[in-house]
């Protein structure tokens, strides 16, 4: 195992420099002057934003930044009030979600959705694509989906089995404990052979005896061609694993970059920390004076 | 007290028309809330249309039985689309309240006296199984058939072997569809619709498609129900589609055989307790009047209801771990 090992990080994905809405080599989603608003709160205000092919791309930012939201929108699950984006080259603007996820776009949730009724393996059975046994007409006659079933019961075995779970096939997807749903969706999501993976919070609520063992598998998306980006609050895992980082504050992109470089910049500092972190808040709030005072009685 | 006739009569709840009807109907619900978590409240009105299609094409416009049966069911398809259009996008709670108030926007249609030449109003229809042909269709000679208190003559037993026949055809086609890839798509709409989305399946295709065919089965109950008796509106009553939910509860909301078996158990039991309560009444163990005793029985009815949804969620033939109502 590589346990301890830096992962392979991809770099020169940028061009020119690494700044908000910078171009990317070689973009698989681009998205322009996107927008969201709630009521008098603008969730999402993105102007440009690139996401590499092939990268792992994380992003992060404060509660309440926009990112799920971003991420509904992408994947359809939301529509903007004004803006376009793209997916390898095609428009994914007012595409329902189904399609989006047809097209090889797949997403898993920030409360993870196990089917919680149905058995492990029914759970992957049901990520597979095409299935000539979804239709109803065809769904009467298994000569149609027969053989097909079982390829597709195949390939969800092996991923079973990749993921640790295939001991619990035959379990209602209830029965697994938190991390195991989100290791089952990972899965699922891999059934639909995508290229475009969208995590949302894989860590969260993960105990930290998974989080390696998840770690690996995101990694183990980019070395089999695809391209992942996830919304993370680990910062530890988000530095170990990612190519390059996209900050969002207030629904705008403040920064993008390597992690170790952008990390580091005042824009992101100032998201996480708030920009008035160097003001001595006992002079705002007038705390201080109130303590002294008391002191001094 | 007449144990003989009770039992009897109760014994004969088994198998009529009427428990082969509501089997049908308990069997629609099955696809509409026991696989596919589609809360329909207006099963009673998917009957109605069925019913109603079937005479009023037969009375009306003069069609053949078996043509009036399929118009019968087309319209329990035009009605599932209705309501299914403009409310499977929403979430399952609104689908509850439009199908309750569709199915008694139906029922009052057929009762208002502005149609009283095609509906027949308060009076409802009758005489449509023998001007379509359904009666002289029948392949058993006049007679007595049976025995002990499965008696029939045999215009009930053509309705009781007809209405066997599309039960096992409903019966076939809801467990040939579930097994199937296509049911672990609709159990998956069941447990997170934005799951499935996720995963690339046309959701609001998948959801009309189950509500479709769970009208149609509904369809078929209220046909063969008024194959055997008159058409009136005061049988599509909501207190109806709470008997169908009763029944498809106590044999299991996610089954198929549950859905038959429960409408079975339900009739019989019904049969049952209006015999034995009056009885009860008149020979003075009950304190209370004969007119009262009868409808004890639906006081029971919703006892009995609330029982099985706090203790046996997943009914008789459930899977222990699938419990519908928990989560």
């Amino acid at each position: 195992m590589s346990n301890n090992e830096s992962p392979q990080k991809t770099t020169g994905l940028h061009i020119g420099k690494a700044e908000p809405g910078c171009k990317k080599n070689d973009p698989m989603l681009v998205i322009d002057h996107v927008k969201k608003t709630f009521g008098g709160l603008t969730a999402v205000d993105v102007e440009h934003l690139e996401i590499p092919k092939g990268a792992i791309t994380a992003l992060i930012g404060p509660n309440g930044a926009g990112k799920t939201t971003l991420f509904n929108l992408l994947t359809g699950f939301d529509n903007p009030d004004t803006g376009a984006w793209s997916f390898l080259g095609n428009s994914l603007s007012g595409i329902p979600s189904f399609k989006v996820a047809q097209m090889g776009q797949v997403r898993t949730f920030q409360l993870t959705k196990a089917l919680s009724l149905l058995t492990v393996l029914d759970n992957m059975k049901l990520g597979a694509k095409d299935q000539a046994g979804e239709s109803i007409w065809k769904a009467l006659i298994p000569g149609f989906w027969k053989k097909q079933d079982k390829d597709i019961e195949v390939k969800a075995l092996e991923l079973l089995k990749r993921f640790k779970l295939e001991e619990k096939k035959a379990d209602f997807a209830a029965s697994l404990s938190g991390g195991q749903r989100k290791l089952l969706e990972m899965a699922r999501a891999l059934m639909t052979d995508p290229v475009l993976v969208m995590l949302d919070e894989p860590m969260a609520g993960v105990n930290p005896a998974l989080t390696q063992s998840l770690l690996e598998h995101v990694l183990n998306l980019k070395k089999d061609g695809m391209t992942v980006l996830f919304v993370e609050h680990d910062m530890h895992m988000v530095r170990h694993i990612a190519d390059w980082v996209v900050v969002m504050a207030e629904g705008k992109v403040v920064a993008e970059g390597p992690p170790d470089a952008v990390m580091k910049e005042q824009a992101v500092i100032d998201a996480y920390l708030g920009a008035h972190q160097d003001t001595d808040l006992g002079v705002v709030t007038g705390r201080i004076d109130t303590i002294n005072e008391e002191k001094s009685k | 007290m007449d144990w003989g006739t009770i039992i009897n009569n109760t014994l004969a709840g088994l198998l009529t028309p009427t428990t082969i009807a509501f089997a049908l109907a308990a069997l629609g619900l099955a696809m509409h809330f026991g696989f596919a978590g589609l809360l329909n409240f207006g099963i009673a009105g998917f009957m109605a249309i069925g019913a109603y299609g079937y005479a009023i094409s037969v009375l009306t416009f003069g069609f053949p039985w078996w043509l009036g049966m399929i118009v019968g069911i087309l319209g329990s398809i035009g009605f599932a689309i209705l309501l299914g259009v403009p409310t499977l996008r929403l979430r399952g709670d609104y689908l509850a309240i439009v199908t309750i108030a569709a199915a008694e926007i139906a029922r009052l249609l057929f009762l208002t006296t502005a149609f009283t030449d095609v509906t027949g109003s308060a009076d409802g229809l009758f005489g449509y199984n023998k001007t379509g042909g359904f009666t002289e269709a029948n392949p058993f000679p006049p007679g007595s058939y049976g025995f002990g208190p499965w008696t029939y003559n045999s215009e009930t037993l053509w309705v009781i072997v007809f209405g066997l026949a599309v039960l096992a055809i409903c019966v076939w086609l809801l467990w040939a569809l579930m097994r199937s890839p296509w049911g672990r798509v609709i159990k998956g709409i069941r447990e997170d619709e934005d799951a499935i989305r996720a995963l690339g399946k046309n959701v609001f295709a998948y959801k009309l498609q189950a509500l479709i065919i769970g009208g149609v089965f509904g369809g078929m109950g209220g046909i063969i129900y008024a194959a055997f008796a008159n058409v009136s509106p005061g049988v599509y009553v909501t207190s109806i589609t709470f008997f169908i939910w009763t029944s498809l509860l106590l044999g299991g909301a996610a089954t198929i055989f549950g859905p038959v078996i429960g409408a079975v158990i339900f009739w019989t039991l019904q049969a049952f307790l209006s015999n034995i309560l009056p009885e009860l009444s008149s020979s003075g163990i009950l304190p209370v009047d004969g007119t009262q005793a009868a409808t004890l029985r639906f006081v029971l009815v919703g006892i009995g209801l609330m029982l099985l949804v706090i203790y046996r969620p997943q009914g008789i033939f459930g899977d222990k771990r699938e419990m519908t109502f928990v989560k």
